[in-house]
């Protein structure tokens, strides 16, 4: 094995990638509020189709969407390693495992969080994502514009059902549990901590866990409301 | 006081193994946890039934060698001790205590309660030597360090190898250990000149001993008996990364 892939293959370089996966996920779900905070405008759905277009056709965001795929995958893929490996760690358990006197719940389960974030993930992509990208959406033309899709009229719809929204709010949860940890957690794995900047880093962390799960959340409870 | 005490009973390392309880009376509170498993051995000797196996040698919680999961948490309910350290007035009279061995991969049951930690000394091992100079000797103080940087380094070096950190850790990863060897010798000027072999050789060494790895659950810290921080497995992570983009090691596993 050469020097690079035997790092990445130890234990540490495990870790690297999670983290480094990890914060480029955050970095883009910093960037797809920001997109989706157009909903909340009240101009029947137009800054975000325009967003939407944007997000598609434009090639410096078609690089960076192709990163965040690689990143889901990569960050999916060795939080499955790791945690066969860390199972194999322990095979025979604890009769007595008074864990919640040591860690927090959170930083134990990002497993099953991932786990509820990926299954989210594949039915938000199956909805939108994938109705964009290969869907016949009809297509509304604005002033100044050519024809372009209209997926505000696919979004509204969604969130017209109770149950979409709930499984929206609920998976948001999750995200923000698993971002309470994995935010300062990243920066731990790199090796960055100091004492002036680590409570920095866990106040930006624990902010950003609560505000964008909440912003998220809000778009679906906003149309679900509006359109009722 | 009185206790009932359900202990991990295990002939060999080939046996299945299982529990075992048993009763005992007139404990002293001022008694340690040590010497209270003594007394009980005293009892079960005098019944011709063979005493409980454990790990001990100082007694005065700067061997490591007290491997104990007490009530589900290594060393006890108390922080910042050991199993020797631990007096029976932590617990309250009637009490069922359970008593088990580390659980690990790494290590392996020998006999009851007794674990073989030498995957530690296998990885302390793999750091190496240290460079010293051969002459006359040296001066006191001829290389300065500041208070800080010789307070942090022997923060490391207290680390008795216990090994609470893995038996506490949820993935049983080394890695507060390992850092703390690699820590304290990073820190000093006088471990400086290996110090990238020596934390690329003990990570590979870590790793090849089946330890789990670290999810940042920071159990180990809240569990070591000598209050190991994090801030010294962010080092060790500094120190890997750095090594691995700049030594020229290229033929390591
Ligand atoms: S780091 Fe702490 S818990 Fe781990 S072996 Fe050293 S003293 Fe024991
Ligand atoms: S017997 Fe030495 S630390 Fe407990």
């Amino acid at each position: 094995m050469n020097w690079l892939s035997q790092t990445l293959a130890s234990s540490l370089g495990k870790k690297l990638i999670m983290a480094l996966t990890g914060l480029f996920l955050i970095l883009f779900l910093t960037g797809h509020l920001i997109g989706n905070l157009q909903l909340l405008k009240d101009d029947g759905g137009q800054a975000f189709n325009e967003y939407a277009k944007f997000m598609t056709t434009t090639p410096i965001v078609k690089i960076l969407s192709y990163l965040t795929y690689i990143s889901i995958i990569l960050h999916v893929i060795y939080s499955l390693i790791l945690t066969i490996n860390n199972l194999k760690s322990r095979p025979i358990k604890y009769a007595v495992n008074r864990q919640s006197e040591n860690s927090v719940w959170t930083s134990r389960n990002m497993g099953i969080l991932g786990t509820l974030i990926l299954i989210f993930l594949v039915i938000h992509l199956r909805s939108f994502w994938y109705e964009m990208h290969f869907g016949s959406i009809p297509t509304i033309a604005y002033e100044g514009g050519g024809q372009i899709k209209n997926l505000y009229l696919i979004v509204v719809e969604a969130f017209s059902h109770l149950w979409y929204v709930i499984l929206y709010v609920v998976s948001m949860v999750a995200l923000a549990f698993h971002l309470t940890h994995g935010f300062q957690s990243a920066f731990q794995t790199l090796g960055l901590r100091h004492l002036k900047y680590t409570p920095l880093i866990k106040i930006a962390g624990l902010l950003f866990a609560i505000l964008v799960p909440a912003l998220f959340a809000l778009q679906p409870v906003y149309l679900y409301l509006k359109n009722l | 006081m009185y206790f009932k005490l359900k202990i991990w009973r295990q002939k060999s390392p080939e046996d299945k193994g299982g529990f075992q309880f048993y009763e005992l009376d007139d404990v002293s509170p001022d008694m340690s946890f040590l010497e209270m498993i003594d007394v009980l051995n005293e009892s079960l000797e005098i019944k011709g039934v063979e005493p409980v196996h454990f790990d001990h040698d100082c007694r005065e919680g700067i061997c490591g060698t007290c491997s104990m999961f007490i009530n589900g948490r290594p060393h006890g309910p108390q922080r910042g001790v050991t199993t020797c350290q631990l007096h029976m007035r932590s617990f309250n009279d009637g009490d069922t205590i359970t008593i088990e061995p580390w659980r690990a991969r790494s290590f392996p049951v020998i006999k009851d309660l007794v674990v073989d930690r030498s995957a530690f000394d296998r990885i302390i091992q793999a750091g190496g030597f240290v460079s010293v100079s051969t002459g006359g000797v040296p001066d006191a103080n001829e290389i300065p360090i500041s208070t800080n940087i010789a307070n942090e380094a022997m923060d490391a070096a207290s680390c008795i190898g216990c090994g609470a950190c893995v038996a506490a850790c949820k993935n049983a990863s080394a890695m507060l250990f390992v850092a703390a060897k690699i820590s304290q010798l990073a820190l000093l000027p006088q471990g400086k000149i290996e110090a990238a072999s020596r934390a690329e050789n003990m990570v590979v060494q870590m790793d090849s001993e089946g330890f789990g790895t670290c999810t940042n659950t920071e159990a180990c810290v809240a569990e070591c008996p000598k209050e190991i921080g994090l801030v010294h497995i962010a080092r060790m992570n500094r120190e890997y990364f750095f090594a691995k983009q700049s030594s020229e090691n290229i033929s390591l596993r």
